[in-house]
Formats: C-alpha cells, sequence, structure tokens
C-alpha cells in the first residue's frame, strides 16, 4: 500500500514537473498559523508575489488560529495533509521528523546555496544531518524597560547582572515591580531562565542541558536558579506573575508599574499598542552575567515544511527555494516587524528594536532557540513549570530539580 | 421468511427499534473504551509506530507526583461539588412560592446554568484576577493585603470549584423545583393538622417525596465533578505549576496538549478515570436496579 503511493507520488510529480508543457493550472494548498494581523498580512503579501512570478501555480491558504493550529497540525498532518504547512525550528519539529511526517528537503538547501544565505538558522533545522524545512523569521528576545521609570528611580540602564539587581533594590524601594512577567501560559518563564542559565554557563551548557545530557541536580544548574533566586527571593518579581498572561504583564510595564521584561520583540507592537514609543520604550540585551562567557541569545525561528503526504511535492520546494531568497524575506518581515533569516537581507532602519536586534543577532556567539523548541516536548513542559513554581517558591528548589531529573530519565 | 417474521414480531421488535441507538452507543463510546485501554498499554506519540510497552505507563502513573496531585483535586471537587445538591434544595424551597414575579426570579436562578462554562470560567478569571479583579479588591479593602486565588497553590482549586458550583447549583435548583410541583398538597395538608412544621416538615414530608430528584441530583453533580475539565483549562491551564490539575485535565495535558504526545500515559490516565467514575455509575445503576425490582 505505501509502495503503491509512493509510486503514485513519484507518477504525479513527474506530472507536474512537465507541467508548462501542458500548460495546466498547478496548484499548492498552505496551512498556516498566520492569524494575528500583521503575520496574515505578510502571507498574503508572500502568495501574491509568489503567484506573480509563477503564474500557472495557483495557492490555496488555510489559515488556523494560532493556538488552535499548535494541536490541528497533528490532525491535518496524518488525515488531509497540504502540500506546506508552518511549524517551528528545534526540536519542537522533531517529533514530526521522527514519526516521518514531515520530507526531507536537503536539496532545496543544496540547490539554493541556503546553507550559505541561511546559515545561521541551519542548524536548528538539521536533524540527522539532514535539513526538514525552510525558516523565513526569527526575531531577537532580550530585556524591554521602561525609560521613565529608570528616570524617576533615578538609576542608570545597567550593563551587569550586579548593576542589574542593584538596580532592582531602588525599585523595590520605590514600589515598582523590577521584572515583570505573567507566567499563566508558562513560556514566558522559560525566557528568564533562558537568558540566565547562557549567561551563567553559556551556549553549549544550555545547549547540552535542553539536550538531555546534563543532570538538572547538576551544581552548574543550581548555580543559575541562585542567579534566578536573586530576583525571585527579594521579590523583585511581580507578584502573582502565575495567574496573569503575558500581556497583562506588558499593561504593568506600560503603566509605569514595572521597569523591565524579558520578552520577545513580538512584545513591541502590544507596549506601543498601550501608549509606549521609542522614546519610553527602551531595549537592552541581557546583562552578562559570568565574565567572559560568549553571548549567545536566544531566538526563535519560524519554518515552513512540507509534510509527507503532499500532493505537489515540485512545486513546494519551488515555494521553499522562494521563501528563502533574500528579497523575498527583506519584504515579507519588512510587514511581520521580525528579522529575516537570509544574511542577504535587511531590516527597516528605521525601527530601533529591529536595527537592535538584528545588531545584536549578527553578533552574537551563537543562537538558542527557545526552551521549548530546544527541549523536547515532555521536558519542556516540566521544565517550565518548575521555572515558574521556583519563582514563587525559590525554597523549593531542590524538590524542583529533582522532579525535573525524574523526567529527563523518561524523556530522552 | 414471511412466516419466521410473523412468528417472531413481537420479540424481534423491540431490537429492531434499539439497533439504531446500540449501533451508536457501540461505535462512539463502547469501542473507543476498549480502544483506550489497548493504546494504555503503548508508547505512542500519535504519529510513529505504536511500540508495546505492557503496564508501564501504569507503573509510571504510581510514581508520578502530578498523578497524584490531579487525584487528590478530583477528591477535592467531588466532596465540595455535592455542596451544590443541599445548596440547590434551599434556593428551590425559597423559590417555591407563589408572590408576583417569582418566575422572573426563578429564571434569573436560573441564568448561571444558561451560560457556557468557558464564560463562567472567564467572568471568575477576571473576579479572582489580581490588581483590578473584584475578589481582589475586596480582599485587599479589608486584610490589607489582596490574594491572587488563581496563582496559590493553596487557593487555586477551591477557586475553581466555587466557579464550578455557580451554574451547578442553578442546576440542581431546577431538578429540585420540578421535584417540589410535584410534591402532593393533601400530605403537606395532613403533616400541617398533625403539627409537623420547619425542618420536621422538610425532613419527613417534604423530602421523601423528593428522593428521585436528589438521586438525579447527585448523579449528575458526581459525574459533574469528576469530569470537570473546561473550567480548569480555561482558569488556570492546571496551573500554577500544575496544582489545580484534575485527572481529566492531565489527560488532556499529556496526550493531546501544544506539549503533549504521550497518548500511550493519556489513554492510561484516562482509564484510571474510567475505573473511579465507574465505581460511582455502578452504584447508580445498582441502586435504580434495586428500586425497580423492589416495586
Amino acid at each position: 500500500m505505501v509502495q503503491m503511493k509512493r509510486g503514485a507520488l513519484v507518477l504525479l510529480a513527474g506530472l507536474l514537473m512537465s507541467g508548462s508543457a501542458f500548460a495546466e493550472q498547478r496548484s499548492l494548498v498552505l496551512n498556516t498559523d498566520a492569524s494575528d494581523p500583521a503575520p496574515k498580512a505578510a502571507f498574503d503579501q508572500l502568495i501574491a508575489a509568489f503567484e506573480a512570478e509563477n503564474p500557472d501555480i495557483k495557492v490555496t491558504v488555510n489559515m488556523f488560529d494560532h493556538e488552535g493550529y499548535k494541536t490541528a497540525i497533528r490532525n491535518f498532518l496524518t488525515a488531509d495533509s497540504p502540500d506546506l504547512a508552518n511549524w517551528y525550528a528545534g526540536n519542537r519539529m522533531a517529533p514530526f521528523v521522527n514519526g516521518g511526517q514531515f520530507q526531507d528537503v536537503s536539496d532545496v538547501w543544496e540547490a539554493n546555496g541556503l546553507s550559505d544565505s541561511l546559515a545561521s538558522a541551519k542548524a536548528s533545522m538539521t536533524i540527522d544531518g539532514k535539513q526538514w524545512g525552510v525558516p523565513y523569521t526569527y526575531y531577537q528576545w532580550g530585556i524591554y524597560y521602561n525609560k521613565d521609570v529608570y528616570k524617576a528611580a533615578g538609576v542608570e540602564v545597567p550593563t551587569t547582572w550586579d548593576q542589574f539587581i542593584a538596580n532592582c533594590a531602588v525599585f523595590k524601594a520605590a514600589g515598582v515591580d523590577c521584572l515583570t512577567t505573567g507566567t499563566k501560559a508558562l513560556w514566558p518563564a522559560a525566557g528568564i531562565f533562558d537568558y540566565i542559565d547562557l549567561r551563567t554557563n553559556g551556549y553549549e551548557f544550555h545547549m547540552d542541558l535542553t539536550a538531555g545530557k546534563i543532570a538538572w541536580t547538576d551544581d552548574r544548574v543550581k548555580a543559575a536558579f541562585a542567579e534566578l533566586g536573586k530576583l525571585a527571593a527579594p521579590g523583585y518579581i511581580t507578584a502573582n506573575h502565575a495567574a496573569i498572561d503575558w500581556q497583562d504583564a506588558a499593561a504593568l510595564l506600560v503603566q509605569g508599574k514595572a521597569a523591565n521584561y524579558v520578552m520577545g520583540n513580538f512584545a513591541v507592537a502590544t507596549f506601543k499598542e498601550g501608549g509606549m514609543t521609542n522614546d519610553t520604550l527602551g531595549f537592552m540585551p541581557f546583562p552578562e552575567i559570568t565574565p567572559g562567557i560568549p553571548r549567545a541569545e536566544d531566538a526563535p525561528t519560524d519554518t515552513i515544511h512540507i509534510p509527507a503526504g503532499a500532493r505537489n511535492v515540485a512545486d513546494a520546494k519551488l515555494f521553499l527555494a522562494f521563501l528563502a531568497r533574500a528579497d523575498v524575506q527583506t519584504q515579507m518581515n519588512g510587514t511581520l516587524g521580525q528579522l529575516p533569516t537570509n544574511k542577504g537581507s535587511t531590516v527597516d532602519a528605521t525601527d530601533p528594536f529591529l536595527s537592535a536586534g538584528f545588531e545584536m543577532l549578527s553578533s552574537s556567539y551563537a543562537l538558542a532557540q527557545f526552551f521549548d523548541r530546544d527541549a523536547p516536548a515532555e521536558m519542556a513542559k516540566a521544565g517550565m513549570e518548575g521555572f515558574q513554581e521556583f519563582m514563587v517558591n525559590p525554597d523549593r528548589l531542590d524538590a524542583i530539580l529533582a522532579r525535573l531529573e525524574k523526567v529527563r530519565a523518561k524523556a530522552y | 421468511m414471511s412466516a419466521y417474521w410473523k412468528r417472531n414480531q413481537r420479540r424481534l421488535a423491540p431490537w429492531l427499534f434499539l439497533a439504531p441507538g446500540m449501533a451508536m452507543f457501540a461505535l462512539y463510546v463502547i469501542i473507543p473504551i476498549f480502544q483506550s485501554m489497548a493504546i494504555s498499554f503503548y508508547d505512542w506519540d500519535g504519529l510513529g509506530e505504536k511500540v508495546w510497552i505492557g503496564a508501564a505507563n501504569y507503573v509510571e502513573l504510581l510514581d508520578d507526583d502530578a498523578f497524584y496531585t490531579s487525584l487528590k483535586n478530583n477528591v477535592i471537587w467531588l466532596l465540595l461539588y455535592l455542596l451544590a445538591v443541599p445548596a440547590g434544595l434551599l434556593i428551590a424551597i425559597f423559590l417555591n412560592q407563589t408572590v408576583w414575579g417569582i418566575r422572573a426570579y426563578k429564571s434569573l436562578f436560573f441564568f448561571p446554568f444558561v451560560i457556557s462554562q468557558v464564560v463562567v470560567g472567564l467572568m471568575f478569571s477576571w473576579f479572582y484576577a489580581p490588581n483590578f479583579g473584584l475578589f481582589y479588591k475586596l480582599i485587599e479593602a479589608i486584610t490589607g493585603t489582596g490574594v491572587a486565588v488563581l496563582a496559590d497553590e493553596d487557593w487555586v482549586t477551591y477557586g475553581i470549584i466555587v466557579a464550578g458550583l455557580w451554574p451547578q447549583i442553578a442546576y440542581v435548583m431546577i431538578l429540585y423545583l420540578t421535584g417540589l410541583n410535584n410534591v402532593a398538597p393533601d400530605q403537606i395538608e395532613a403533616a400541617r393538622l398533625d403539627g409537623a412544621k420547619g425542618w420536621k416538615m422538610l425532613w419527613y414530608v417534604v423530602l421523601p417525596q423528593l428522593r428521585p430528584a436528589t438521586f438525579i441530583a447527585v448523579v449528575v453533580t458526581v459525574i459533574g465533578a469528576l469530569r470537570s475539565f473546561d473550567l480548569v483549562s480555561i482558569m488556570t491551564d492546571g496551573g500554577p505549576y500544575g496544582s489545580s490539575r484534575v485527572l481529566s485535565f492531565y489527560m488532556y495535558e499529556q496526550a493531546l496538549s501544544e506539549y503533549g504526545y504521550r497518548m500511550g500515559y493519556g489513554a492510561a490516565i484516562a482509564v484510571v478515570l474510567f475505573a473511579i467514575m465507574m465505581v460511582f455509575i455502578s452504584g447508580f445503576i445498582w441502586k435504580m436496579w434495586r428500586d425497580e425490582t423492589e416495586r
């Protein structure tokens, strides 16, 4: 049965490749989670441009709700597969790659020299030495801060971790949350831990930790948690963060009730909707903790893949090659307000956050995806719960680490 | 053929009428139960190959803190949810009078049951929300420091149960209101002549006549408590750090959620939940069967 299917696929692909001879209308189906306004506009543009260049290909888009997509993808990959689908890089794509649901697209990388132009994202697209999709955007994480709050408290923007902590004491005395976050959905907590671990123990250690090669009870992990404890124990982090969404915490920063927020660049739109401007909203890379460690950053990458059940593989690969092009990524990310993965692309120089992010990422030592994309699903979930619990109850460290270690034993 | 049909018509007809329902019930209820049980013996991510691992999922459950948290919360849910029965009875008796506009009052009390659980969950989330929630502000005004119920591992489950009780009490109230309509007025009259009133009247005369309503109220409340999922999902997503999980939510988390790729483990949790439900359901069925044969 499988053999027959594959045979039919090859036949179909062959037919489609000679399609131009028939001048037949070819079609591609793209499933995407780009339901928010900016991503939706970017995808509309992308598809219009692709169709303009390939007039005989018609692209049909199935738009899914952003959160619902994460569970819907499992159904449509096995039941009614599109030709192209959005997903994420790193370990987030591992279940689909290992389950045989995504196609190897190494040939697209090979044929278009993507190993060079998409070099920064190649590692996160590679499993078993093959590439399984094409990245089109990423964004930086870092600390967004309220400049007015800094001015009112009379403190300088910190460059070192010790300064950051010292500032926190001042903010606390002024009744302002030094660091705000909303961890109801868990992942914002992971951003904070990622950075503290990257700055305390470095990129290689963090990657080994998320890859399950290092015990959670390791002293170096404890050292990272100790740094996080410097924020958690004196109450420098917004109280009750476990009950609020990240948008609610953004409101605290906008209202001047909080000074700093460890977030991804997508939050800028939310801050600005709340009334902040380039004059009041500041951005800084996460400060150095252990001196001398090469600076690595979190930069989650969004990708497009070809499902195993795709009907029109040849054109899907054409689409991926198009998506990887520098000019296409420049235009698309201009609309998205994010950073292109192609090194030949340019970013909008008038946007201080994009320029700062581009600068920061291109000068960084290495890029991590994000805790829930670097670690496998089971570990990610347990880990993020652990970070959240630690931020509320720093005294439970040993119990939390013992639990995470138990999960590590099972998850890898 | 037609002779056979003629002879056995009365014996066959009930089965023919039952057939569509039984087929649906088998297809959508009975067969999936056994499929779930089968899956619980595999390690399967829902995409790739299934690997037979015997009872390993169940062994893992025994050593899983999150499972015990869920189990404990389910017990709390079960016990506190039963408060809906006396509370609903109380309101029903209170509303069972003939004054002008009583229908309007009744429908107002019934209102929470009409709105969707998702909306109930959202409303209570805002009610409890730190910094701006009504409840938070109220506690802050009284004690000086607000309590963010949904961020506090000790209170979160109770906070969600209160949200769940709101519509459940309305449901029980309606059951009792219809029950009260059927209370025989002549018995009340007779009891009154014999000098019964107040608690005695309620306990010895009214409540025995409400037994069928009480039975249904307990059944729907117990099952409602055990299958509680939507409120947990809407209000906390199982948080903070998993302390408000219940079994049904934990099953969803493990098998189907954003980070859940463990169909086998989720199925094992479902089987445990099913076993717990079976204890109650068979109890109910046994009672119904006994009542019917006694008559």
